[in-house]
């Protein structure tokens, strides 16, 4: 009851202490809080981070000597591109059929929607590894492989030990596998689009597909990207399972290399700096494709690091300024 | 009198339970303005997405122009239509939403241009003058290239309505465009649609704005619990309405 009334007490007498009008204080300069907390915890920080470098660096046993002399040997490169083409090869066309597989749970015809569901079933449940060392000996269970009319002749036959190279079993494998998870990625981002949007563009006249792939799919790629990044990254690291099937990618060639030499632990950090590395660009990657669907759906573009660091350079220079004499204020 | 522009028989919708529509007629002659009103729940929205078949009606037909919508008339039997066919038939008819549905990532010519461009697939050159000229109509030829979402709700409404003139359409169907707008910018919107009738497009509005309906309307409609109960001419239905239901509803309303 008292804070009702205070304002009409307060309009005789000036309430502030030192009498000044709020007009005067744009005049003054701004002195930032401290955060002693926050500066302690830094320090913290710091502390622990010099123990882990100077023990990476101190210990011999580390061997960067060997780490450096084989980061860039060719038979390191080799694997690596052959784990980065796997990871390739997995994502498009998983994400190819994911996308198919999507539209089938999605569509009204329940024989579509039913079949769809099996699929992201069964390859859900089998083990990559499983499924790898299946398509690696499906040899075993049928020698020839025909295409032609189902049930009728065969236009052509050829062994299956030809056809399904260890490469083409890693990659049916890794993108079957992949495209399970991919269509409940892209299912999630379909049904995160507003139903209106469907509704408009049908309503517009627009045909079936451009419906799909120019209203409805950019949008899900907001809701899609930062999981299928996840994907992706998974994907890239998971292609090591495929040493199963004596591939030479990344993993497989470290593990050779190692068994040969005895040097485990840097050959395991060549291999771990490899994935690091990699993971780090296809980060940035899925940072600006998220940020090119993002348009029109935020107001202002999230800043890329490049303009955050002028930004904070920004601020810092304008404290610096203020804090001077002079104060520079604007 | 030559054939209506629109022409609803009989038509029912149930959703599960739900009885929406309970036998609706109605007829819209080319170059006139139809204004339904009624109450929320009485099926207006509903009757109107079963005019471009956004619903499919249970019972009854719908014709455009003297085409039946979703439907070929075969030898003593009706051919449901493919989705195909009915995506070519839509093209005829301009639908604009209550939340306007703009597609949010492409800029507002973009927005515009899609349907000409990708439905009728006409050049994009002559497309882009369209849609410029009818941006410019609607008093937005400065924010072409801006994204939806940086503009008023009234201004969104103008660009829905833009995209819908873009088809060229025979009839431009309104499903209550002023109802998500905050007061101040319905009259912006009400202003194009009156400038729409004045140039002789045949409309059909849903709308709670009487007012308005009172101004541009030939036709007043009112509807209530899934039927027609009366219309005619605004002065006589909103001025002198036959049926208690009317007039218990406008005394409400007014």
């Amino acid at each position: 009851m008292d804070a009702v009334r205070a304002p009409a007490t307060t309009e005789a007498a000036p309430p502030t202490d030192s009498g000044d009008d709020l007009a005067d204080l744009a005049g003054l300069p701004v002195r930032p809080a401290l955060h002693p907390l926050r500066w302690a915890a830094g320090a913290v920080v710091a502390v622990l981070v010099a123990m882990f470098l100077n023990m990476l660096i101190t210990n011999p046993a580390w061997k960067w000597g060997v780490v450096a002399e084989y980061m860039f040997a060719e038979s390191i490169i080799n694997a690596l591109w052959l784990t980065v083409r796997l990871t390739l090869y997995g994502t498009v066309i998983g994400f190819a059929l994911g996308v198919v597989l999507a539209l089938m749970r999605l569509s009204q015809s329940p024989l579509l929607a039913g079949a769809a569901w099996v699929y992201v079933w069964a390859f859900r449940s089998i083990p990559l590894i499983v499924q790898l060392l299946f398509w690696y000996n499906l040899a075993i269970l049928y020698d020839r492989l025909s295409f032609g009319i189902p049930f009728g002749p065969a236009f052509v036959s050829y062994p299956t030990m030809e056809l399904i190279s260890p490469m083409t079993a890693a990659v049916l494998g890794l993108a079957l596998h992949q495209a399970a998870y991919a269509a409940e990625i892209v299912r999630s981002g379909v049904l995160s689009v507003d139903q209106g949007q469907r509704e408009a563009a049908a309503a517009l006249g627009l045909p079936w597909w451009r419906q799909v792939r120019r209203i409805v799919l950019p949008q899900a790629m907001r809701t899609i990207m930062p999981t299928a990044g996840n994907e992706v990254i998974g994907l890239f690291k998971g292609t090591s399972v495929v040493y199963v099937m004596a591939l030479g990618e990344l993993f497989y060639r470290v593990q050779v290399i190692y068994n040969r030499t005895g040097d485990v632990v840097p050959m395991l950090m060549v291999a771990t700096l490899w994935y690091i590395i990699l993971t780090t660009l296809l980060s940035v990657v899925q940072f600006y494709v998220e940020r090119h669907y993002s348009k029109g759906a935020v107001r202002v573009l999230p800043p890329t690091p490049l303009q955050r660091l002028r930004s904070t350079a920004g601020t810092v220079l304008s404290r610096a300024q203020r804090r001077s004499p002079r104060g520079g204020t604007t | 009198m030559s054939t209506p522009m629109v022409e609803v028989r009989g038509v029912h919708k149930s959703f599960g339970a739900l009885e929406v529509l309970r036998g609706v007629d109605l007829t819209v002659e080319a170059g006139h303005v139809t204004a339904v009103l009624g109450p929320s729940g009485s099926g207006k929205s509903t009757l109107l997405r079963c005019v471009n078949h956004l619903e499919r009606a249970d019972r009854g037909h719908v014709a455009v122009d003297g085409e039946l919508i979703g439907y070929r008339r075969g030898r003593g039997v009706l051919h449901e239509l493919k989705e195909r066919q009915i995506l070519r038939q839509r093209r005829a008819i301009g639908f604009v939403f209550q939340n306007f549905h703009l597609f949010p990532h492409l800029t507002v010519l973009e927005n515009v241009v899609e349907a000409p461009r990708f439905a009728f697939r006409r050049p994009a050159a002559e497309v882009e003058a369209e849609a410029r000229a009818l941006l410019d109509r609607v008093g937005l030829a400065d924010k072409a290239d801006v994204h939806p979402r940086r503009l008023s709700g009234g201004q969104q409404q103008r660009v829905a309505i833009a995209r819908a003139l873009a088809l060229r359409p025979k009839v431009l169907l309104f499903d209550e465009p002023t109802s998500a707008l905050d007061p101040e910018l319905v009259g912006e919107v009400l202003d194009v649609i009156r400038d729409l009738a004045a140039g002789g497009t045949t409309m059909v509005i849903v709308t709670h704005e009487i007012g308005f309906a009172r101004e541009v309307a030939d036709t007043v409609v009112f509807m209530d619990e899934g039927l027609v109960v009366e219309s005619g001419p605004p002065a006589q239905v909103l001025d002198a309405p036959r049926h208690e239901r009317t007039r218990a509803f406008l005394d409400k309303v007014l």
